[in-house]
């Protein structure tokens, strides 16, 4: 038999080795993998930043050209003035709708820089083949989806120099701090409410939304 | 022809040989002669009376024996990796057809309503894709670190897997989950208003681990997190929240990552909205300023009333349901049950749970199950003796800085209606005299 004394001294090795390894604070001190590379860098760093377009590439792209990549690539999701189709997303209109019942957020109404439109489009875009799209191509599409919402004119050529300068109608409309909490409840106990005032507003009950099957497999019943 | 009463109670062809004491035995191994007698047996069991073996209810009530306990079950792996009984069938994601263009850019809802405890099964865990879930390659995925640091580097999953690992239980929360709810009650189904939450233990590395081995730099303050998936779906998140508490986790209750879940990698950033909890993560870059992606502009910003939007608002406030009863699990007559209930908050620990049966006038509190874990899920319980007449149900949660779970009147006095996102409100269940259950709000 093991003494406990034998057992309790290595456990307390590996609890010191591991406080030293947890405390490490030198780059590299563990070693593990390798040091990326320049080129490694260069292949998968496609972040563009919206304020300022850091990150934009070489390249250029006219609304003429956008509208001929746009009509192939885009429009069968998008539709072809951007109007959307089914439940994909608009990408024109909406100007002042912000404040409406139904408003109709896009890159007209709603995106705050223009440059997260090139990083978009370059990085999901379009969707069933992402990544295909030349940095040319995408510069195109940009310009094209800009001058449908009126945003740059006809001639308007989107660059790493141009597309910064864009100014979107709602670029100043955003608080990029969060004020919550913004709620003061307090937890009240007994008699809170008036039992009179205690009323139903809305009810789901009747109005048809929630699905009762999603597919061959759902066995799932109507009450 | 049998004689009547005999269909009911049946009695067992095999008990009278002793078959499993001579299976046992070394002198009879399982062999075919084994087998034979076996197969003929359980074929004459299943033939009495000729119906399916589970369509007489009576048949596995006392004094008869059930049908199961008259015959020998699978073998061991007869399941390899083992799945839920075959009656658990409905307990399964769900999607809402009418709300996405697509099933790729989508959301699937997990059956809250049959969940038990606060551990989420890796099968039901809610899921949210941008652009499909890829089926990656572990062998080929690799994370990059780089930007703001001293030594970029390029990690293999071999090398993540190398560096000091940690486990810790936490929720994610889309934050639109309850968005269909924002105008009016809208979904009658807990799956449906509720089921985009799920909680499970992550293990992994801590990224500030990883941050301390490139070096950050002393400009940096802020991380772009990335993904690996058709959209290389991206958001910033403040370098604090970074070193905090952000895990990088290849795996999920004990087992991989699922591939909906991220697989091989994906980040967890405990108690903020789902979005910024990349899956399938493959780049980490340091910067001085954040990079507002279109999902942190476009998407996941919160329209106020007045038109002006609120960004960056990553934390899941304090929300918790009713699980039961809810619309998928009525009340089945008068008598005496048990609330039950999951609470959740990004801010730290659940402190409280009130449950109200008349709409909000009064409240009791609940009893909190152990274990009660920071940014997890926890779950409460109250007793209700319900006497058949019709009632309001509801919960309240109070979390560990005194932040009260708002009605949603309350939020729509802040917010309106046309936020999407972190509607948070106390959630009310009408229940009907004969024990149905529906979405309701109450003015």
């Amino acid at each position: 038999m093991y003494s406990s004394r034998k057992i309790y001294l290595p456990i307390v090795a590996i609890v010191l080795a591991g406080g030293s390894l947890a405390g490490a604070a030198e780059p590299g001190s563990f070693g593990y993998g390798r040091v990326a590379t320049p080129a490694q860098i260069a292949g998968w760093d496609i972040d563009v930043r919206g304020e300022d377009g850091a990150g934009l590439p070489p390249g250029k792209g006219t609304v003429d050209r956008g509208a001929d990549v746009y009509a192939e690539q885009c429009a069968a999701c998008h539709g072809t003035f951007g109007e959307g189709e089914g439940r994909f997303p608009k990408l024109v209109g909406g100007v002042g709708s912000l404040r409406d019942e139904r408003p109709e957020p896009t890159v007209g109404s709603y995106w705050p820089f223009a440059p997260t439109l090139w990083d978009y489009i370059n990085r999901a875009m379009p969707m069933p083949a992402p990544h295909t799209l030349s940095a040319d191509d995408v510069y195109a599409l940009t310009a094209y989806i800009l001058n449908l919402n009126d945003l740059v004119p006809q001639e308007f050529v989107a660059d790493r120099n141009s597309l910064p300068k864009v100014k979107m109608r709602n670029r100043d409309n955003f608080i990029w701090t969060d004020p919550r909490p913004d709620t003061m409840a307090k937890p009240c106990m007994n008699d809170c409410v008036n039992a009179a005032d205690v009323s139903i507003s809305s009810t789901a009950e009747g109005r048809n939304l929630t699905p009762r099957t999603t597919g061959p497999l759902d066995t799932m019943q109507p009450k | 022809m049998r004689p009547p009463g005999e269909e009911n109670v049946r009695h067992n062809p095999l008990r009278s040989k002793a078959i499993l004491s001579d299976l046992a035995g070394p002198d009879a191994p399982l062999g075919r002669r084994s087998f034979l007698t076996l197969g003929a047996a359980l074929t004459g069991s299943l033939a009495i009376g000729g119906k399916p073996a589970l369509a007489d209810p009576a048949q596995g009530s006392p004094p008869a024996d059930a049908p199961w306990s008259q015959s020998i079950g699978a073998g061991v792996v007869d399941r390899p990796y083992g799945r839920p009984a075959d009656t658990e069938a409905s307990v399964i994601r769900r999607n809402v057809p009418w709300l996405t263009a697509s099933m790729e850019s989508s959301v699937s809802f997990s059956p809250l309503q049959d969940l038990h405890g606060i551990i989420t099964p890796n099968g039901l865990f809610f899921e949210r894709h941008h652009a499909g879930r890829p089926d990656v390659d572990p062998a080929q995925h690799k994370l990059m670190i780089h930007g703001l640091v001293e030594r970029p580097l390029l990690l293999t999953m071999k090398d993540i897997l190398r560096f000091p690992s940690i486990s810790r239980i936490h929720f994610i929360e889309c934050p639109a989950n309850g968005g269909m709810n924002w105008r009016a009650a809208q979904m009658n189904s807990l799956q449906f208003s509720h089921g985009m939450v799920s909680c499970a233990e992550w293990t992994g590395v801590r990224l500030s681990t990883l941050l301390e081995e490139v070096g950050v730099k002393k400009e940096a303050k802020w991380a772009m997190v990335e993904g690996a998936d058709g959209a290389h779906m991206n958001r910033s998140l403040p370098l604090d929240k970074c070193l905090d508490d952000c895990l990088v986790v290849y795996a999920q209750n004990g087992e991989a990552l699922r591939p909906e879940q991220g697989y091989p990698l994906r980040l967890v950033v405990p108690g903020w909205e789902g979005n910024v909890n990349i899956k399938w993560l493959r780049r980490i870059k340091l910067g001085d300023k954040p990079w507002h992606s279109r999902e942190e502009t476009s998407k996941y910003t919160d329209l106020m009333p007045d038109g002006t939007s609120r960004g960056f608002t990553w934390l899941i406030d304090a929300k918790s349901v009713i699980t039961f009863p809810c619309p998928e699990k009525p009340l089945d007559g008068p008598g005496l049950y048990e609330i039950r209930g999951l609470a959740w908050t990004g801010n730290g620990k659940v402190k409280r749970v009130d449950v109200s049966m008349d709409g909000g006038i009064n409240w009791q509190t609940a009893r909190l199950h152990e274990p009660v874990l920071s940014k997890a899920l926890t779950r409460f319980s109250l007793p209700w003796r319900w006497d058949g007449r019709p009632a309001l149900v509801a919960s309240r949660v109070i979390d560990e800085t005194g932040y009260v779970q708002p009605t949603i009147v309350e939020l729509r006095k802040q917010r309106g209606s046309n936020s999407v996102y972190h509607n948070n409100s106390i959630q009310t269940w009408q229940v009907k005299p004969d024990g149905s259950v529906f979405n309701v709000q109450l003015a």
